[in-house]
Parts: structure tokens; C-alpha cells; sequence
């Protein structure tokens, strides 16, 4: 018997034990005709992380397919730690999100830290120097006290192990919603650069050949975490605060050091991280990628407590890990590498080609599976799916158009709405200048970073505005990749690709797995017209938290652009008094959704904002083109809050005035939230040149240097206030709303 | 001239403070493990910024009992230029070549912003490239940056001119909004502020490069040697 304290076969069928791993009858069923007899506790531990939803993508899979992920520049698509895209000169970037919403709703220190941890392993394991982290997270209101502090955590989470990796964390998005009250998100995004020779397969090739385990002990820490991430948050969720792991930063900054150096050792086969579900789904997953089988003998494991059951070591999720294949009879010239990091690499076991996942303990075997049942043969659901009632009552509305409204007051609000409001709170806490390589900090519209060496430079973004999402996931799907995309170009950049941080309800409620469907299309139609295949991502279901409330759809696509000279990169700030201010595109009522009708309604209904992809793609082509060209002093999408919101923000930065001239009916021209417009400035001397580039241009007004934001309607002044006074409520809103006792 | 720049397990500006002076000043640096006990070779020692041993017990409090810091310690005695910027610096207070102590920042947050500085003492190996009381742009990042020190360590610190930079406006809360000090004889300096990113105008900045060139022309003058 492997332990005398384990269930037995007969008794986790009969008390049908499986169910609480989160394992279905069905399911239970089918490894019991894989295996042609009943598993034994470790063997039902092993398919239930393996077939978790967040390990094999089963209720996603049908959706994820839909997805562009080819392009001439793709090097690597999903299935890998990250994809990778090319970028010339033999380099290419490497680039993935991940969720870590559940550990940070019950642990948020932890929980996000972690997360950042988990997301550099992917990158670096692919042989890429991490050079940028990103993220996006969601909370509820501020206004409460919970919220308050998942919100404080989880930033100092975020920066306390990105700061001490020497990762900088240059961008991203916070917003704050009701929707996310009870289950905040933590998508965390890393960014990395790699020499084509260097990048690694997570393979366990070779028959014979080594398999070594590297980096923090396996202790009880995040046992079940895959499983803990694929249910919905309840009242028992604290109690599975053993579920969340315990970050070490300064292990895993060795173990960066380490692996980079591994990688050009010519006895390395294959490296992989211990993510979610650890050593069985590193194991299993090399094995199987590589057709090949794998005998571990669990005695090796280095421990940090005593006593562990395979069961406890193999569904571990301690941090800080990673999996190896090395030549046979090579280990000691791998170990020898990272011993120069403190760092033990030990063989636990071999590669075998029998095709079966075979594990060892105190000379017992304890589980013996077959590799492609955990990592291939995982069940595919395909939900079912009903148009929610909500969405067709609000297409039925009429057009939403708010009251009339004094114009400053309700710029004021907008401005220190928490969604719209300065994040410097939040991204001063980060490093976003390690490794020197940092051109545009936090605060514009994407992160740029040059590319040491060469003249390029890259772009970086993360977005998604899930209001939208949640009145028209289609559409809103589309808005997302087209926002993040605008984003890019306004930095000077051509976008490459995409990562996706699928967020979502129960894919069993029909009306979630609805947003889902439609999300996935909008997004992967957006994805086609603007030539930015998906290259990996995460799906992160069961966002749902006491009582059954689902969090907004909320897909984050995570972008990166090429900037193709460092001379074309460009902010989002205005430069100079005397330059044109040029809103690109025109404007029309549209409110659904919009930042707006929050303020004024308190939620959000009717139609989203439409979007024309062709429309989309010729004014980002033809924006590019002009910044290129050198004709564009500062450019910023408008997004949240409409033109005056977008106005407001460039001119904060260098404490400018502006004066423009809207016709028109005024609450749109402001406020309105129609898509693919941008807000450009442009040197006096470049006017006809930029008008000759950009067809759809409006020039609006000019940037001033009395600090006094002005708009006019014809001669009147419709709304006027200093810069310095729209900007102190803009800055400070959200160090006060945390500090408020509410 | 020729820089070592010590890594420790953890360091994390090491190769930004590489880049500064191979790539900028264009001069030869070698980042060294600090396992390499030899330090014989060369003329400048840097002790860059990052997480050494993940700070865990105390900022630098570890990397302090490391091998390598006898070596650092004979390099300081020796006059040669020994340059500690934020866990350097950290490590510098820790090894005891300078006086005080580093509290968390007042706010109890880490942040990451630039910070204007006054060159309080521009009469020295690393500064002289500055102006007396010039105002400078350089990058701060750190959670443990709050300087402090007993009153007649301070009245010591002023009385000898070792206060080399100080904060236009003070961030962390040091006391007399000290920015960077430096040995009595001048040529250990420890800072908070990173120069080393701040030495290319395209990164935001360049205020940082004419510290390494005070470096660079201090060596030069003592060893005649010719740009």
C-alpha cells in the first residue's frame, strides 16, 4: 500500500471522493476505463488538475479555436510557455498573460505576487530574457472597505516581487466596477526578448535522457490551486487559503539567471515551469509534446516538509520550480551551472518510451497513467448557450442620451472617476526603469522600450473596457483588440500580436457561456482586420463570487507593437503651445456603455459604441503613417469619457491650456464614447502635410500657454478651468478615495 | 580606466550600471560574481542597486558578511573610487564604510519616480563635473531609502562637507533630506538616487552621465593618463 492513511480505490468511488477534487461522475468514469480500473487517490489527484478547467481548457477549447493564431512573424503560437513573435535581426519577443484571480481574492499579497512569478517562468523557460511586466487588474468600489484592501494588496503584491526580480513593471490598466466587488482580477503580463537561437521547447526528448527538477523545495503550499481556480468563489473560499502559494522573488531572480545561462548548454533537452498543477502537468505535458513517457521516483523530490504523500507532491504548486531534460549522463555538468546560483538541480527521474506517466515512492509504484490522458485526452464540453434577456432588452432601447448637464462639474466627476483617474498611486510603487531600457514610463497612452542595440523599439499595452463587453460582448470584444491596437499606434508603433486574459462567469450558466461565444468572435474578427494574430493567453472561468454574481466578460488583450525607429516614438502628452489639436474621426451620440452613463445612472445599458473595423483600420494605417512621418507632436486614442476626458489628459502632463471649438450638440462632442477617433497635435508647420496623410481629420483648436483648458461653440466658452485644477482632481482622486474611511 | 561592478545573488542594477559606463563612457567594466574574490585589477568598484539576497533579512544586511566585502573594504582603504547607488549604498551603511542607517520610506511604500537633487558638494571625485548647489533630474526606486542617522553623526556629516547630494524635495522622509553622503576622505560615496539611469537623454534624462565622468577625469588626473 503506498500509505497507510490513504483512501482506498473502493471508498473514493463509493463516497464519490473525485466530486470534491472538482472531478464529474462522467469524468470519473472515463478514467476508470483509461486505466481499465479504478485510480487510486494520487492517480484521481493527477486527472483532476489535469482536467480542470484551467490546466486543459475543456469548456474553452471550442471557443479558443476560433481565434487567428498564424501570421508571417509568428515563431510560436499557443501551446507553448508563451508565443513568440519576430521582430528582425534574429530577435524576436516573447510575450503572455495569466489570471491569478482566485489566490488574490482570498490571499492578495500572495496571490498577485505569484502571479507575476508564474507569468515571468513562462517567458523565461521559453529561453527569453524577461524585459517588461504589465498588467490589468479589476476591483469592485472603493468605497468599501474589502475592496479597499484587496486593491492596496494586491498593487504592493505586484510590485513587491516585480521590483525584487528587476522585471520593470511598465504598464497597464485598473478599473473599478460593482461587477468585481466580490472577485477582483489579477492579470498579470510579461514581456521578453530572445535571439532565435536561444528559444526553448518544454520537451522531454530522448529516451533515457534525465529529467531534473530545479529551485524551491516542494512543500504543501497550493495543493488543488488549478482546481481552487475553476470554481466559483464562496463562502468556503477562505478556507482555501492553503491554496495560495507563497512567492519567493529572490529564488526566482536565481533562477532567471540560472536558466538563461542553462539554455546554452548543449546537454539541455527541454525546460518547462511548474505552473499551475506543478510537477504533474510540467511532467505529463513534456512527455506527451515529446511522444515519449516518463518514470519519476518521488524519494528525490527535494521537500521541504516531511512526510508528504505523492499525492501532496505531485499536486503542489509551490513557486519558484522548473523541470529539465538533460542528455543521459550529463546531469552533473547542468547541476554545475546552477550551482554557481546556490541553486540544487537533482535528477528525479527518466525519460521512458512507453508513453505512460509512471511514479514512484518509497519503492512503491503509486500512479501509473497513461502521459496523453492527462495532458491530451482531457474531456471537450461544448456548453450550451442562450442569448441572456438583459442583452435583448437593451437592444430594444431606444438610443440613451443623458440630461442636460453643466459641462465642468461633469468633467470634474469623470476626471476622478477611479477608472479614468491618475493610477500614479498605484504604478509609483513600481520599478518601471530597471534594466534602463524604459522610453515611455506609466501614464501614456502604451509602455515603449528600446531594443538595446538595435534603432527599434517596442510598444506594450493592456486593455479591455468590459462595460462594453457587458451591454454587447460581440462588440465589445472588437472594441478591446481595436483599443489596444489604437494604443500602439499612437506610440509610434505597428502592432504584432496579441495575448489574451479570457475572464468570465460559469461557462455552465448558457447566458456566460453566450458572452463568452461572442466575445471570442468580436475579438477574433477584430483580431483578422487588424492583422494581430493571438499567440497565447489564459482562460480564467467561475468568476463568480457569493451569491452568484458573475464579474463583466472581461477578455484582456495584451499587445505589443514594433516601433520600427526610436525617433517615431511618440506620447500621448501635449508638447507645445501654437501646436493644431486634430480630433480624427466624428462623433456621434453613443453612451451605451459609456463611462458617463455610470456617473449619471449608476449602471450601464442600451447599445454599445458601434465599431467599423474597415474604418478602424484605414485611420490607425494612416495615423502611423503620419507619425512616421514625423508630422505628429503627441498622440492619444479617445477612450473613457469621451474628447473632453481625452483633451484633459494631454494637456496634464505639461500643464498646457487648450482652446477648441465644438459645433454641434455639446454633450456628444464631450462626452460621447464613439470608437476609432484619436486626439493628435500637430506643429503648425506640418498642417497641410498631416491633412494631405489623414483624410477624416478635424482640426479643433490649439494647444495654449496660459493653462486654461477652454472649449468654445462658436464664440462662447462653454467650459473653462485652469489645467493645474482639472489635473489636481484627476491625480489625487485615487490616493483619496483609499485613504477615505468608508 | 577600468570598473568592477560586484553582483551579488539578487542584484539587479548591475547591468544598467554596466551599460553606463561601458556603453556611455565608453570605458571597460566587468560585472563581478562576488564569489571572484580578486578585485586587484581594478580602478573603480560599483555596488549597483537591486534585491541582494532578496533583502530578506535587512536591505544589504547580507550581502555585508560576503566574501567579497574584505575586498571592497582594501579597495576603499587603497583611495580607489567605491560607488554604492540604493542597495549599494544599503550595503555601504551595512559594511559600516559609511555612517547611518536606512529606515523604510516614510510612506511605507516603494516608489519609482524621478526626484530633483542638489549637488550639495560638487568638490568631489564623483561630482566634480556638477556645480555647486546645481539642480539635477535622477530616478529614485526604493522601498528602504529613508536615511537617517543621531544628530552629531549629522552635525559630523555637514561639518566635513559629506553630504554630497540632497533631495529638493524630500520623498522618504531622510533625515536632512539626504540624498547620497560620502566617507571622510572622500572617495566611498552611497546614494538612494539611480544616476546610472539617468545617462541617456532618450531614457528621459542624462543628468546621471557626468558622475561617471567626474569618475573617469578624477582617475585620469591622478594617473596622467590623456583622454
Amino acid at each position: 500500500m503506498p500509505s497507510m492513511l490513504e483512501i482506498n480505490p473502493e471508498k473514493i468511488e463509493d463516497q464519490r471522493l473525485y466530486a470534491e477534487m472538482g472531478l464529474k461522475d462522467e469524468e470519473y468514469r472515463s478514467i476508470c476505463s483509461i486505466l481499465g480500473r479504478r485510480p487510486n487517490y494520487t492517480e484521481v489527484g493527477l486527472f483532476s488538475v489535469m482536467w480542470s478547467e484551467h490546466c486543459s481548457y475543456k469548456n474553452s477549447k471550442p471557443l479558443l479555436k476560433k481565434f487567428p493564431t498564424e501570421g508571417a512573424h509568428v515563431l510560436q503560437g499557443p501551446g507553448e510557455g508563451a508565443g513568440i513573435i519576430d521582430i528582425g535581426d534574429n530577435q524576436a519577443v516573447v510575450f503572455k498573460i495569466e489570471s491569478h484571480n482566485h489566490p488574490s481574492a482570498v490571499e492578495p499579497y500572495q496571490g498577485a505576487a505569484t502571479g507575476v512569478g508564474g507569468i515571468l517562468r513562462d517567458v523565461f523557460s521559453m529561453g527569453a530574457r524577461p524585459i517588461a511586466l504589465l498588467n490589468s487588474l479589476r476591483f469592485g468600489s472603493l468605497s468599501q472597505p474589502r475592496v479597499k484592501y484587496l486593491f492596496e494588496e494586491v498593487v504592493r503584491g505586484i510590485a513587491g516581487y516585480g521590483n525584487c526580480v528587476g522585471v520593470p513593471t511598465v504598464g497597464g490598466e485598473v478599473q473599478f466596477d460593482d461587477a468585481y466587488n466580490g472577485n477582483p482580477l489579477v492579470n498579470a503580463m510579461c514581456v521578453g526578448l530572445i535571439d532565435h537561437k536561444d528559444i526553448q521547447k518544454g520537451i522531454a526528448a530522448g529516451i533515457g535522457n534525465t529529467v531534473m527538477y530545479v529551485g524551491a523545495k516542494t512543500g504543501r503550499d497550493g495543493i488543488h490551486g488549478a482546481t481552487f481556480a475553476s470554481e466559483e468563489l464562496s463562502e468556503e473560499s477562505e478556507e482555501k487559503r492553503p491554496s495560495v502559494q507563497v512567492g519567493d522573488p529572490f529564488m526566482e531572480k536565481l533562477l532567471i539567471e540560472a536558466c538563461l545561462d542553462v539554455i546554452h548548454h548543449e546537454a539541455l533537452v527541454g525546460i518547462q515551469d511548474m505552473g499551475a498543477a506543478g510537477l504533474t502537468s510540467s511532467a505529463s505535458e513534456m512527455a506527451s509534446k515529446a511522444g515519449t513517457g516518463m518514470t519519476m521516483n518521488l524519494d528525490l523530490i527535494p521537500q521541504r516538509e516531511q512526510d508528504m504523500t505523492a499525492y501532496e507532491m505531485m499536486l503542489s504548486e509551490s513557486q519558484e520550480r522548473m523541470l529539465l531534460v538533460v542528455e543521459k549522463g550529463r546531469k552533473e555538468e547542468i547541476a554545475n551551472v546552477f550551482r554557481k546560483y546556490n541553486l540544487e538541480a537533482v535528477a528525479v527521474g527518466e525519460v521512458t518510451d512507453t508513453k505512460r506517466f509512471r511514479l514512484v515512492h518509497h519503492d512503491e509504484v503509486v500512479a501509473d497513467v497513461p502521459v496523453d490522458s492527462l495532458a491530451e485526452d482531457a474531456p471537450v464540453y461544448h456548453q450550451p448557450s442562450r442569448i441572456p434577456e438583459y442583452y435583448e432588452e437593451f437592444q430594444r432601447m431606444e438610443p440613451y442620451v443623458p440630461k442636460p448637464l453643466d459641462y465642468l462639474s461633469t468633467l470634474l466627476n469623470l476626471l476622478k472617476q477611479p477608472t479614468i483617474a491618475s493610477k500614479e498611486w498605484v504604478y509609483d510603487q513600481y520599478d518601471s526603469m530597471v534594466q534602463t531600457n524604459t522610453v515611455v514610463t506609466p501614464g501614456s497612452d502604451a509602455a515603449v522600450l528600446r531594443v538595446r542595440g538595435t534603432e527599434k523599439a517596442l510598444a506594450m499595452t493592456t486593455d479591455c473596457n468590459s462595460r462594453y463587453l457587458y451591454v454587447d460582448p460581440e462588440a465589445g470584444g472588437k472594441i478591446a483588440v481595436a483599443e489596444a491596437a489604437r494604443n500602439i499606434v499612437c506610440s509610434g508603433g505597428r502592432p504584432l500580436g496579441i495575448t489574451d486574459g479570457l475572464n468570465f462567469g460559469s461557462p455552465e450558466n448558457p447566458e456566460i457561456f453566450w458572452q463568452m461565444e461572442k466575445s471570442v468572435e468580436g475579438m477574433s474578427e477584430a483580431c483578422r482586420e487588424l492583422e494581430t494574430p493571438v499567440i497565447g493567453g489564459n482562460v480564467s472561468l467561475y468568476n463568480e463570487s457569493f451569491g452568484g454574481q458573475a464579474i463583466y466578460p472581461t477578455p484582456i488583450v495584451g499587445m505589443v507593437g514594433l516601433i520600427d525607429d526610436v525617433a517615431h516614438i511618440t506620447r500621448s502628452h501635449a508638447k507645445k503651445s501654437g501646436d493644431l489639436v486634430y480630433l480624427i474621426g466624428d462623433t456621434y451620440a453613443e453612451f451605451g456603455g459609456s463611462e458617463l452613463q455610470g456617473l449619471l445612472e449608476g449602471r450601464h445599458f442600451g447599445k454599445a459604441p458601434s465599431l467599423d473595423l474597415q474604418t478602424e483600420v484605414n485611420r490607425q494605417k494612416q495615423l502611423l503613417t503620419a507619425i512616421r512621418s514625423g508630422l505628429v507632436a503627441s498622440a492619444h486614442d479617445v477612450a473613457e469619457g469621451g474628447l473632453a476626458v481625452a483633451l484633459a489628459e494631454k494637456l496634464f502632463e505639461n500643464e498646457l491650456g487648450c482652446e477648441v471649438i465644438l459645433e454641434g450638440d455639446l454633450t456628444s462632442e464631450l462626452f460621447s464614447e464613439t470608437q476609432s477617433r484619436f486626439l493628435v497635435t500637430v506643429s503648425k508647420e506640418n498642417k497641410q502635410s498631416f491633412e494631405h496623410i489623414i483624410t477624416d481629420a478635424h482640426q479643433i483648436g490649439t494647444i495654449t500657454e496660459d493653462g486654461v483648458y477652454r472649449v468654445k461653440q462658436d464664440t462662447v466658452v462653454v467650459l473653462e478651468e485652469q489645467t493645474s485644477t482639472l489635473k489636481e482632481a484627476w491625480k489625487g482622486a485615487i490616493g483619496c478615495l483609499v485613504k477615505s474611511k468608508g | 580606466m577600468k570598473f568592477a561592478v560586484i553582483v551579488f545573488p539578487g542584484s539587479n542594477c548591475d547591468r544598467d550600471m554596466y551599460h553606463a559606463v561601458k556603453d556611455q563612457l565608453g570605458e571597460e567594466a566587468d560585472l563581478v560574481w562576488y564569489k571572484e574574490a580578486n578585485l586587484a585589477d581594478y580602478d573603480a568598484i560599483l555596488l549597483p542597486g537591486g534585491f541582494s539576497y532578496g533583502d530578506y533579512l535587512r536591505s544589504g544586511a547580507i550581502a555585508a558578511t560576503s566574501d567579497i566585502i574584505a575586498q571592497i573594504s582594501k579597495a576603499a582603504k587603497a583611495g580607489k573610487p567605491v560607488l554604492g547607488v540604493c542597495n549599494g549604498f544599503q550595503i555601504l551603511l551595512e559594511m559600516g564604510l559609511l555612517p547611518g542607517a536606512m529606515l523604510p520610506n516614510e510612506k511605507l511604500k516603494f516608489m519609482c519616480h524621478y526626484e530633483t537633487l542638489i549637488v550639495e558638494n560638487s568638490d568631489t571625485m564623483f561630482t566634480r563635473s556638477y556645480d555647486h548647489q546645481e539642480k539635477i533630474e535622477i530616478p529614485i526606486a526604493h522601498g528602504d531609502g529613508n536615511y537617517f542617522c543621531d544628530e552629531q553623526t549629522l552635525r559630523e556629516l555637514r561639518d566635513n562637507n559629506q553630504i554630497v547630494f540632497t533631495y529638493d524635495q524630500n520623498p522618504n522622509g531622510s533625515v536632512g533630506n539626504i540624498a547620497g553622503i560620502m566617507n571622510e576622505k572622500g572617495n566611498v560615496l552611497g546614494m538612494m538616487p539611480h544616476p546610472e539611469r539617468a545617462v541617456e537623454a532618450l531614457l528621459g534624462h542624462d543628468d546621471g552621465r557626468r558622475l561617471f565622468e567626474s569618475i573617469l577625469t578624477h582617475w585620469r588626473e591622478q594617473h596622467a593618463i590623456n583622454a
